[in-house]
């Protein structure tokens, strides 16, 4: 079915039933529990969870299956949003137009950087795209003002000579993004006992997208495009003396995965309609590699579990404070309980980068292949113990 | 006219002279082997042939047209096929994708984005895969990663990696180099049958006379970047010129 | 003309600061093979070096004097530093006040230890990774250096000042026969130059004139016939790894005064100082410093007011143009040598 394979099918499904649930799966704490902080079913971060699920997916297209590994990938997703942002001010406040023009010009313009970063490979492709992305973000910042509104960021404004629809609404207000009418921000809320479930329009939009995304990346990986693309990462010599040049491979894939970074930047305004430039930066580039190498580059489901891991603790681990960490630990005595704060204490709140930073060592030091990698191997580990306890059980009638 | 004509090829490395004059004719369907002492400027003639050098003076034509000024993919378009003194293979797929990127090349030519059909459809062309797997005693290992097999089967897809992109000509650099002498009578056995099967033209460059003297219709001595001689195998035995080259190299 | 000569002037101190990266950048490639992501912190902890030096000398101790109250009408509490108490208070003063000259001695050591600590507990294990390994976990690591300043020093910039008698400007002007006032330069980025360019010629004669530097030497240009020889090229590369880091950590220290050192200064600098060794050339060492002094310059150059009206942005952008068409021009780099990483 839909020309998947089996396995992709169930994985594409497992990953359907995961995102349509999540106000369910996210929200297992009840709203009046001390644990309830733990909860991410709330739209805003579950519209980040798909969005950056989508741009670390675009990402992998280009780093798991080629291994060029760009640096600057950031900055396609900012120009994404400036482009929805401008349509929004000056077309309609209806997303998807907003959503195509940042996907084509986030394409061009991967296009234009992908045609000459990809004249050099390895440390240089790295170092150049790094070049380009930073060279966007002082540009956005300095003499590109009057486009992208410097530091402030661009905004939608009562004042936008908005062609299809009003400038402000009837009560005098800036209207807010809708698809055919339907807001944005609207927002169901099913209350269960003391559960409170959150289902919003805007995170089903982008979790629609990210699953026909996700679906365009398997069909990319398992076709003779992607075989090509993993060739490339795997023997360039060998594929240019087989009659092909690489060139015209790696700058689709890094054209699409640029598309794929546009569309990030599209939704993020659509859900929010404004754009900065410091989403170009390149920590912003660094993250989207971390996403993907810590679910697994090279994987399908990597970059989506990557993403949702990282702005997940980034969520939780930014919002702990001494307070409640005191909380947690009340039960231990009190000097031991001062001294694992303190120990704690680092890593949380404003230290959420520091932990960031570890795991982003610890991953590529000891788990290259990432969360996939360690679940396979936790599953071979399983597996080889059911083996032998198989092996046991029949052996023992013999004796 | 042969398959493969070089004329008056010249090739200086700053003040070395790689190549000076080389003038070289493969008939077609021959085995045609190039031998020479270290430094003879074998490897550089090679990489002139396949688009990685390019001669400062002379003309490289194949099967009519010049293959001078053309990128290494171009020439493989053009039917030049190339197996490398290490394997040269994707290492990250397995056997079977090895197989199925000549394929896409060959039908495609160097560049055709088939980005959302599924490889399973190609049926035509997986069955070619199996057959030439099959050819090479390969099938079993078709799931395989190609990075895992053993040095000689490396060689073996390396060579049926080559040889289903249907070439006319295959340039074989040192193809026993390092191998024990069991596995290098294999590739000799190897040889002879896929050439026996097809019409291919053979051009080898090696160091091992054995290897050679069992294959090689035509022998090319190369010594200091030019030939010496161009002979059938029986009388480059003997020939005094090409003693001198080896002793001189011994001496 | 007078112009391009205060222009000149001033690029030297921010280009001798990406020489001087730069160059241990390109000592780690090319001895070690490693793409050192980490870079930019160590001249960051540097920078940090000279402010922990003038907290430590400035440490005091309170007492308090009776004889005088404070606005509240309670006792006045009055620091001392212990400087001032063992050296007596002019000395001792003056010891605060030449804190950042001194943290180069301070520096030094801790930089060599820090150094030696990343190479052998990190580094040495990423040699055979690919490339991008060695980017991405050095990348963590700069991210983890610099948390931890944060989470020391808060933040915010620290002022950290040069010496009274090096905080002044001179007119350097005059002294080629200009008006007075036309090139104003101040005395401490002269220093900073001199510094980097006494610096710079360590280095190079260190590797020039010692048997080590003639081993490391050997060592970039051919890792595996040196460790043939049965030299213990490993045991050099980590005091190299060191070395490095202390001249990163130098072009810190004096750069203190120059820009308050922030906690993400180093991330500021790494990555033009990459782009140096770039255009510089992997692996060729005058090609960093002449790259680095000849970026510094041409991005000072490009924020005169007449060359930003002409192209508006240039100021911001020129490093990476430059970097962008020498890579595509001339893909080696303005001195580095054929085949290293040439694709």
């Amino acid at each position: 079915m839909l020309g998947l394979g089996k396995k992709d099918l169930g994985l594409l499904a497992a990953v359907a039933a995961l995102t349509l649930l999540a106000p369910f799966l996210l929200n297992p704490f009840p709203s009046d529990s001390s644990l309830a902080q733990f909860n991410a079913g709330y739209p805003d971060l579950m519209q980040r969870f798909v969005i950056f699920g989508i741009f670390a997916i675009g990402f992998n297209i280009l780093f798991g299956l080629t291994g060029y590994l760009s640096f600057g990938h950031a900055a396609f997703l900012g120009v994404g949003s400036y482009a929805a942002v401008w349509m929004f001010k000056l077309l309609t406040m209806n997303v998807i137009p907003a959503i195509i023009l940042s996907v084509i010009v986030a394409g061009l313009f991967a296009l234009l950087i992908g045609f000459i970063s990809l004249r050099r490979s390895g440390i240089y492709f790295a170092i150049l795209t790094l070049a380009f992305a930073q060279m966007s973000f002082a540009l956005a910042y300095s003499v590109l003002t009057p486009i992208t509104n410097g530091e402030t960021g661009l905004q939608i404004a009562l004042d936008d000579p908005r062609i299809l629809g009003v400038s402000a609404t009837a009560d005098g207000s800036i209207p807010v993004t809708h698809l055919f009418g339907l807001e944005m921000r609207a927002t169901e809320i099913l209350n269960l006992g003391p559960w409170q479930f959150q289902f919003s329009a805007g995170y089903y939009l982008c979790a629609a997208i990210m699953l026909a995304a996700f679906y365009l990346s398997i069909r990319i990986f398992r076709s003779p495009f992607g075989m090509m693309l993993r060739a490339v990462k795997s023997n360039q010599q060998r594929l240019y003396y087989t009659g092909l040049n690489a060139r015209p491979y790696t700058l689709a894939a890094f054209v699409i995965s640029g598309m794929y970074a546009g569309l990030a930047g599209g939704l993020l305004a659509s859900m929010d309609p404004l754009a900065g430039a410091e989403r170009m930066q390149w920590t912003a580039s660094g993250e989207v590699v971390l996403m993907t190498i810590l679910g697994g580059a090279g994987t399908l489901i990597g970059p989506v579990l990557g993403a949702g891991f990282i702005k997940y603790f980034e969520n939780i681990f930014s919002k702990l404070n001494d307070n409640v960490l005191h909380g947690w630990f009340a039960f231990l005595p009190d000097g031991l309980e001062n001294a694992v704060v303190a120990i704690i204490h680092p890593f949380v709140g404003k230290g959420w980068h520091l932990t960031l930073g570890l795991m982003f060592m610890l991953v590529v030091i000891f788990l290259p292949g990432g969360l996939v990698e360690g679940g396979q191997r936790i599953g071979r580990l399983f597996r080889r113990k059911r083996g032998s306890e198989e092996r046991a059980a029949q052996q023992t009638p013999a004796e | 006219m042969g398959l493969l004509d070089v004329k008056d090829v010249n090739k200086r490395f700053g003040g070395l002279q790689a190549l000076g004059d080389v003038n070289l004719s493969v008939a077609e369907n021959s085995v045609h082997a190039i031998i020479g002492p270290n430094g003879a400027g074998k490897s550089t003639l090679l990489n002139c042939l396949v688009g990685k050098l390019i001669p400062d003076t002379g003309s490289v034509m194949f099967a009519g047209r010049s293959v001078l000024g053309r990128k290494p993919y171009e020439i493989n378009q053009m039917g030049i096929s190339r197996v490398f003194q290490t394997p040269e293979i994707f290492g990250d797929l397995s056997v079977f994708e090895n197989m199925m990127i000549p394929l896409f090349a060959k039908r495609d030519g160097a560049f055709r984005m088939h980005a959302f059909e599924g490889v399973t459809q190609e049926r035509g062309l997986i069955g070619e895969a199996e057959k030439m797997l099959d050819e090479v005693d390969m099938l079993d290992k078709r799931e395989l990663h190609a990075g895992s097999l053993s040095r000689g089967d490396k060689r073996r897809l390396e060579m049926a990696m080559c040889l289903i992109q249907r070439p006319k000509l295959l340039l074989l650099d040192e193809p026993t180099a390092g191998m024990a002498r069991a596995d290098t009578n294999n590739t000799i056995e190897l040889l002879k049958t896929i050439k026996n099967k097809r019409d291919i033209t053979m051009c080898i460059i090696e160091h091992d006379m054995h290897v050679v003297f069992s294959l090689a219709d035509r022998i090319t001595v190369l010594a200091q970047g030019t030939p010496l001689v161009e002979d059938v195998p029986e009388n480059i035995k003997g020939h005094p010129k090409v003693k001198e080259a080896y002793l001189g190299e011994a001496a | 003309m007078d112009a391009l000569i205060l222009q000149t002037l001033n690029g030297l101190d921010k280009g001798s600061a990406y020489a001087l990266i730069a160059l241990g950048l390109t000592l780690i490639f090319g001895t070690l093979g490693v793409v050192n992501f980490a870079h930019g912190a160590l001249f960051m902890i540097g920078a940090f070096c000279a402010v922990t030096l003038q907290r430590i000398l400035s440490a005091s101790y309170v007492t308090i004097d009776d004889s005088r109250t404070d606005f509240l009408g309670n006792p006045m509490e009055v620091e001392t530093p212990y400087v001032h108490a063992w050296f007596g208070e002019s000395v001792g003063a003056g010891i605060i006040e030449w804190s950042v000259p001194l943290a180069i001695l301070f520096s030094i050591p801790v930089m060599l230890l820090i150094g030696f600590v990343m190479e052998r507990g990190l580094i040495k294990h990423f040699y055979k990774r690919p490339h991008a390994d060695q980017i991405l976990v050095t990348f963590g690591l700069a991210i983890v250096l610099q948390e931890i300043v944060k989470y020391f020093y808060g933040a915010n910039p620290i002022p950290t000042p040069a010496p009274d008698a090096l905080t002044g400007s001179f007119d350097f002007g005059v002294l080629l026969g200009f008006d007075p006032n036309v090139i104003i330069y101040p005395y401490w980025r002269l220093v900073y130059f001199a510094f980097a360019a006494l610096v710079i010629g360590a280095v190079f004669s260190f590797l020039q004139f010692t048997t080590f530097g003639m081993v490391v030497r050997a060592g970039m240009a051919d890792r595996e016939t040196v460790g043939l020889l049965g030299i213990n090229i490993d045991k050099r590369f980590t005091i190299m790894f060191g070395i490095a880091a202390a001249v990163a950590g130098l072009a810190g220290v004096m750069y203190a005064p120059i820009n308050s050192p922030n906690y993400h200064m180093g991330m500021d600098f790494l990555v033009l100082s990459f782009v140096v060794v770039v255009v510089g050339g992997m692996g060729s060492l005058p090609g960093a410093v002449l790259a680095g002094f000849l970026l510094g310059i041409l991005e000072s150059f490009a924020s005169m007011t007449q060359v930003i009206n002409l192209i508006p942005g240039i100021n911001q952008i020129i490093i990476y143009v430059v970097a962008i068409v020498v890579l595509l021009v001339r893909p080696r780099g303005l001195m580095g040598r054929k085949g290293v990483m040439e694709e």
